[in-house]
């Protein structure tokens, strides 16, 4: 019922459902890209500064998830100059919710930068909007988890997600199912604990609160001290805000991130899309149609970004 | 990581850094050598050669902060803290939470919106900072087991050691 409301609400066709209405978070909601999130909902700030590359994230997260044992032990630093396909760094994987990789920025005192990545959990979230058999749920605490029970591996999500996070197993050929982050949300943030890979962290590259609090926290440290950051907290508003936000003292564009990404969720650009696929589980021909409708969209939209720019 | 299985400190040096007096001579003063094994779970407790980084800091503020009653060094800090205001204790671990994620820090946190010092490092996060911070700047040594080697806890949540996987034998999977 809640998550029927929360998609109806998402395609802004309603000012809300009751359930959030109830709550009043959807007070003000005028349809997509007006949603300001759960009013508690928590977050990380992931301060890039403080990254040593140490991949003890990497290994806490393996734990908590239960995923199996990586291709490399997680003391190995080797895993830093390994390239994929593109001159890609390495992503995120069905085996590992979150990797660390290093950007050497020329210039930049201190060495390289480490970045540490894993979904961003949106506030509007294009894995779940774009879902067709609504397997995925933004909860009140802030983490976007899915059901993999319902989830039928048409990797739609993988396309429409604008961090290309989502992974699968096909662990069994018939039954590929996505696997991604879920901010611990099982074992911790339903709890009120802060997800293991932010425990582990010895240099406490990241910080747990509310996201409403971690963006003061965030714009705080920018400005105490001065010349350090670039001004800018990224995912306070890229696609419609993220739970996860980053600090960081050198562009972010030098250290992965996609700055052309807009303020807008990638909602609004699928939503008519949405508007024509009836209910769940469509024929297929439609099915594909609205992938690739909504591959060229993210492309399309991230084209118009870069000549703004 | 709670540290369920966290060592008692290294009690003895930890004992002889209580009981130092802030006003003691502090250049000269403080313990020879503390071992920091508060938090020893996948790491072996740190041996730390205290005299050796007095000599290397030039002023006790530069790890101890305000406490000794030095004027910070972090001009931030000296907004409210200035020299002769030493504090209570000048063990790291008085300020910095051991149990920075602990449900009870958290909720400290969460019900003072205002505290001041709310980016404040836990232990674990003071330590490296400083430590790690000061090692990387002037060309210390900075691998993690440099300073403190792996226990098996350590080896088997890496995967390394004798716990690491097997040599991969066609290239990686993808
Ligand atoms: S980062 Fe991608 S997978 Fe994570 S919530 Fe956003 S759209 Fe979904
Ligand atoms: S939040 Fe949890 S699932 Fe996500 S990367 Fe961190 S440890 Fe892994
Ligand atoms: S554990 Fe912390 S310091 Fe180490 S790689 Fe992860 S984020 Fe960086």
């Amino acid at each position: 019922m809640k998550k029927i409301d929360r998609r109806i609400f998402l395609k802004g066709g309603l000012a809300g459902g009751a359930a959030l209405a109830a709550t009043g978070t959807a007070a003000t909601a005028k349809g997509a890209g007006t949603f300001n999130g759960y009013p508690n909902s928590m977050g990380v700030l992931v301060d890039l500064t403080k990254c040593v590359g140490c991949r003890t994230c990497e290994a806490a997260c393996n734990k908590e998830q239960g995923l199996p044992a990586p291709d490399k032990p997680f003391n190995d630093t080797s895993v830093f100059d390994e390239v994929r396909e593109g001159g890609q760094k390495r992503r995120t994987t069905e085996k590992a919710y979150t990797v660390v990789n290093r950007y050497d920025v020329e210039g930049r005192e201190g060495g390289p930068v480490y970045r540490k990545f894993q979904c961003n959990h949106c506030q509007e979230p294009a894995c779940l909007t774009s879902c067709f058999v609504n397997a995925y749920k933004k909860t009140p605490e802030g983490a976007v988890i899915y059901n993999p029970k319902v989830c039928v591996g048409c990797r739609t999500c993988m396309v429409a997600c604008p961090f290309y996070v989502p992974a699968y197993a096909y662990s069994s050929a018939t039954n590929p199912v996505v696997k991604k982050c879920i901010m611990c949300y099982d074992t911790r943030l339903k709890f009120g604990r802060p997800p293991a890979c932010v425990e582990a962290c010895p240099q406490e590259v990241m910080t747990f609160g509310k996201r409403t609090d971690l963006i003061k926290l965030g714009h705080e440290r920018i400005k105490a001290n001065p010349g350090k950051y670039v001004d800018h907290l990224y995912g306070e508003t890229e696609v419609g805000g993220t739970s996860w936000m980053y600090l960081s003292d050198v562009p972010f564009e030098k250290v992965g991130f996609d700055t052309t990404l807009g303020n807008q969720p990638i909602i609004s650009y699928v939503k008519d899309f949405l508007g024509m696929v009836p209910v769940v589980l469509t024929v297929w021909p439609a099915l594909f149609t609205g992938f690739h409708l909504l591959a060229n969209r993210k492309e399309a939209k991230k084209k118009e970004e870069e000549n703004k720019g | 990581m709670g540290g369920r299985t966290r060592k008692v400190l290294g009690v003895t040096a930890m004992a002889a850094l209580l009981s130092l007096a802030p006003h003691a001579g502090l250049a000269a003063g403080g313990p020879t050598t503390v071992e920091l094994g508060t938090l020893s779970r996948l790491f072996a407790p740190v041996p730390f050669d205290h005299a050796k980084h007095t000599g290397l800091a030039g002023s006790c503020a530069e790890c101890h902060h305000h406490t000794l009653g030095e004027a910070p060094v972090d001009p931030n800090c000296a907004r409210c803290h200035r020299a002769n205001q030493p504090a209570k204790s000048v063990a790291c671990r008085e300020c910095h939470p051991a149990e920075r994620f602990g449900a009870e820090y958290l909720a400290r946190l969460a019900a003072n919106p205002q505290l001041y010092h709310t980016g404040k490092p836990g232990l674990k996060g003071a330590y490296h900072q400083k430590c790690l911070g000061c090692h990387r700047a002037m060309g210390g040594p900075s691998g993690c087991e440099d300073c403190h080697p792996m226990t098996e806890k350590g080896e088997a949540f890496y995967h390394t050691g004798k716990y690491a996987p097997a040599p991969h034998k066609g290239g990686h999977e993808e």
